[in-house]
C-alpha cells in the first residue's frame, strides 16, 4: 500500500496519522501535499498515530516530522502509536539541522568576474613560468660545475623514453610532412614547368622550420605531458615532500635530468626529422616528375640549399628542449591534491609547450630575417 | 527488496579464493544474522579485504557461493541484484567520495541514480544523513578536499546510508582517526544500527572498537574463519595468531576497556542512550 495520511486538529494538537510503505521509495508521492497541509494547519503539539505503517525508514520519518520544522511554533512531538524501533527514527529526524540552501544562481556579472580572473590568472602564470625559468637555470649552472651532482642513469632512461621511443613516429611524421611539400611543389612549380624548384622548396622548409618545430611539437604533446603526469602523481602521493624533507633537491633530481635528456635527444631526433623529411620530398619528386632522379635532387640540394639553414633549424631545438622539459616540470610540480587538478594541468603543460614552441620559433625567424641569414 | 528475517542477510558457504595458484580462501563458511554488528579480524594478507570484496560482488570467487537473504547473488536477475546493491551501504577505508562533487552531492548520488523523487526532497534527506553522523549542517557544501580524515569518513558513511541500507559494510571505519573521534565513531555506528536495524560487517584493526561494539567477531586464519563467536570465547581460542592478537602489548587498552564496561554496564541503560544524544 502506498504512503498515506490524515490530519486532524483537535485543539491545539495535530493529530498525524499514516498507513501503508513510508520509505524512501514511496515518499516522493506524498511529499509536497504533506508539506502543503503541515503548513496549512495550526498546531502547538503534533501527535504520530503510526499503528497503520507497514514500512518506515530514515525518509519516511524525515518527512512525517517535517510537522515539527515547517511550524515555528511547534513546541515537541509524541508518538501515541508505533513501536520503539519507530520512535528511535522519529527522533533522530525530528533532531535533524538541514545545511545551508545550495549557493546563488549566476548573476549577470559573472562573466566579467571570469574574465578578470582569468586575465589575473594569466600574468601569474607568466610571472611563476619566469621565476621557474629562473629557479631553473641557476640550479642547471649548479650541476654543470659540478658533474658529479648529475644522475646519468635518470638521464640515460628518459633519454630513451624521450628520443629513442619517440624516434619512429618522428621519421613518419616528418617523412610525411616532406612527400606533402614535394606534391604542393610539384603541382604548382610543374604548372609553371620550373619542377626543379620543389627541390629548393622542401629543402628549404624541412630544414630551417618544419623538421625542427615538427619534432619539438611532438615531444611538447608527447614528454611534456608525461613529465607533468609523472611529477604531478609524486606530488599527489607526497613523493616530492618525502624528498624534500630527505634533503633531496627536486630540481636537482627530477628537472635537470629532464631537461638535460631533452637537450640531448630533441637535435638528434630534429636531424632524423631532417633526413627523414627530405628523403619523403626526394621520393615523391623522383616519382611524380620522372626528370628529378636522386642524383639531381642532390646535385640541386647542394647547389642551391647552403648548409646554413641546416644550421639555422638545428640551432632551435635546444631551445625548444629546455621550454619543453621546464614547463612540463613545473606543471607537475604545480598539482595539487586532487585528481581534476592533475588533468588540467597536464592538458595546461601540453598547451603552454606547444604555444612556447610556436612563439619562439617566430622570434627565430625574425633574428633571422634581421641577421639575413 | 522483502525482507525473509528467518534466513540470515549475508551468508558465504565453502567460498573459494585464489590468485593463480595462491589459494586465499578455502572452505570459507560464514554468515552474519540479522542487526548484528560482526567484526571481521586477521593478520595483514590474510584476505579481509578480498573476503569483502567477494562479498560486495567486486571479485567473483573461484568456488563457493554468497548468499543473500538466502539466495545465491548469481542466481539474481539484473532487477534483483539492483535491488539488492539498493540494500547494500559501503564504507570504504578513505570514503572513496567523489571529489568533484560536495558532501551532499555525494549523499545524493545513489538517489539520483536509482529513485525519482523531487531534488528539493533529495537535497533534504542528504542534508538529514550529514546530520545523523555527526556533521555539521555547513559541511554540506563543502568539497570532500575541505574535510579532514574523519570528516571524510562521516561523509563516507552518510553517502553508504543514502538509500537506508539492511547490510552495512566497513572497512577499517577507525584507522586513521585519533582515539576519540575513533570512539565517537563507535558510538555512531552503534546509534545508527539501533536505529535503522542495521546488519553490520566491520573489518577493524582496532581492538577497542572490537570490545567496544561488536556483537560477534570473526577471525580470519589458515585460510577460513578459525572462530566466530563472542569476543570472551575468541579470546581464549587457542591460536598463536589469535593468541598474540588479543595478548599482546597493544590489547591492554582493550583489556582495560572491556573491565571499564563490565562497571558501566549495570548502572547505564545501554545504547538506546547514545541515540537519544545525538
Amino acid at each position: 500500500m502506498p504512503a498515506q495520511y490524515s490530519l486532524t486538529e483537535v485543539d491545539s494538537r495535530l493529530i498525524v496519522k499514516a498507513q501503508g510503505q513510508w520509505t524512501v521509495k514511496t515518499v516522493s508521492s506524498v511529499y509536497e501535499r504533506l508539506e502543503g497541509d503541515y503548513k496549512a494547519s495550526e498546531y502547538e503539539t503534533v501527535e504520530f498515530d503510526l499503528s497503520g505503517v507497514e514500512a518506515l525508514d530514515t525518509a519516511g520519518a524525515f518527512l512525517l516530522t517535517k510537522a515539527v520544522r515547517v511550524n515555528d511554533v511547534c513546541k515537541g512531538w509524541t508518538l501515541v502509536e508505533g513501536s520503539d524501533g519507530y520512535r528511535t527514527l522519529l527522533r533522530v529526524a525530528a533532531d535533524c539541522q538541514l545545511g545551508d540552501p545550495p549557493k546563488r544562481p549566476a548573476q549577470w556579472f559573472d562573466a566579467l568576474d571570469r574574465v578578470g580572473r582569468a586575465t589575473l590568472r594569466f600574468w601569474e602564470e607568466v610571472y611563476s613560468t619566469m621565476a621557474f625559468v629562473g629557479q631553473f637555470f641557476a640550479m642547471f649552472l649548479r650541476v654543470l660545475l659540478r658533474p658529479s651532482k648529475l644522475r646519468i642513469k635518470s638521464i640515460v632512461a628518459l633519454m630513451e623514453e624521450v628520443g629513442l621511443d619517440a624516434a619512429p613516429i618522428v621519421a613518419v611524421l616528418a617523412f610525411a610532412i616532406g612527400s606533402v611539400i614535394a606534391y604542393m611543389g610539384a603541382n604548382l612549380l610543374g604548372q609553371l614547368g620550373f619542377s626543379v624548384f620543389m627541390v629548393d622548396l622542401v629543402g628549404f622548409s624541412i630544414l630551417r622550420e618544419l623538421a625542427v618545430v615538427i619534432t619539438a611539437i611532438l615531444i611538447a604533446g608527447r614528454s611534456a605531458s608525461a613529465f607533468t603526469a609523472q611529477i604531478g602523481a609524486m606530488k599527489m602521493r607526497q613523493e616530492i615532500d618525502a624528498m624534500t624533507v630527505m634533503g633531496l633537491d627536486t630540481f636537482e633530481t627530477l628537472v635537470v635530468p629532464r631537461a638535460i635528456a631533452c637537450l640531448l635527444t630533441l637535435p638528434i631526433l630534429t636531424f632524423l626529422a631532417m633526413m627523414s623529411g627530405i628523403l619523403g620530398g626526394l621520393l615523391v619528386a623522383w616519382l611524380t616528375t620522372e626528370q628529378i632522379s636522386p642524383v639531381l635532387f642532390f646535385n640541386r640540394l647542394q647547389e642551391t640549399v647552403g648548409i646554413q639553414h641546416f644550421w639555422v633549424g638545428m640551432v632551435k631545438a635546444p631551445f625548444f628542449a629546455i621550454v619543453i622539459a621546464v614547463i612540463g616540470c613545473r606543471q607537475g610540480l604545480a598539482v595539487s591534491g586532487s585528481v581534476e587538478s592533475l588533468g588540467s594541468r597536464v592538458t595546461t603543460s601540453v598547451v603552454q609547450a606547444i604555444f612556447a614552441v610556436i612563439l619562439i620559433d617566430a622570434l627565430f625567424a625574425i633574428f633571422f630575417y634581421q641577421l639575413g641569414v | 527488496m522483502v525482507t525473509d528475517t528467518t534466513t540470515s542477510p549475508i551468508s558465504v558457504k565453502g567460498l573459494l579464493t585464489q590468485f593463480g595458484s595462491n589459494v586465499v580462501h578455502q572452505d570459507l563458511d560464514f554468515d552474519v544474522g540479522q542487526g548484528e554488528i560482526v567484526g571481521l579480524v586477521g593478520g595483514s594478507g590474510t584476505g579481509k579485504s578480498v573476503l569483502m570484496n567477494t562479498m560486495l560482488g567486486l571479485k567473483s570467487p573461484e568456488g563457493g557461493e554468497i548468499l543473500y537473504f538466502g539466495k545465491p547473488r548469481n542466481d539474481l536477475s539484473e532487477t534483483e541484484e539492483q535491488r539488492l546493491r539498493n540494500e547494500i551501504g559501503v564504507l570504504f577505508q578513505g570514503g572513496a567520495l567523489f571529489s568533484s562533487l560536495t558532501v551532499r552531492e555525494n549523499v545524493m548520488v545513489p538517489m539520483i541514480e536509482h529513485f525519482d523523487m523531487p531534488k528539493q526532497l533529495m537535497r533534504e534527506l542528504a542534508d538529514m544523513k550529514i546530520h545523523m553522523v555527526g556533521l555539521p549542517p555547513e559541511s554540506a557544501t563543502l568539497y570532500p578536499s575541505d574535510l579532514s580524515g574523519g570528516m571524510k569518513k562521516r561523509a563516507g558513511l552518510a553517502r553508504s546510508l543514502a538509500l537506508d541500507p539492511q547490510i552495512l559494510f566497513l572497512d577499517e571505519p577507525t584507522a586513521g582517526l585519533d582515539p576519540v573521534g575513533a570512539d565517537a565513531f563507535d558510538k555512531l555506528i552503534l546509534s545508527l544500527r539501533d536505529a535503522m536495524d542495521l546488519t553490520v560487517l566491520m573489518i577493524t584493526h582496532d581492538l577497542d572498537s572490537l570490545y567496544a561494539i561488536c556483537d560477534r567477531v570473526a577471525v580470519l586464519v589458515d585460510k577460513k574463519i578459525g572462530v566466530y563467536d563472542r569476543l570472551e570465547v575468541v579470546e581464549q581460542y587457542d591460536h598463536p595468531w589469535v593468541q598474540e592478537y588479543f595478548g599482546g602489548p597493544r590489547s591492554r587498552s582493550g583489556n582495560a576497556q572491556k573491565a571499564r564496561r563490565k562497571e558501566s554496564a549495570e548502572t547505564s541503560g545501554g545504547v538506546s542512550k547514545v541515540v537519544a544524544e545525538q
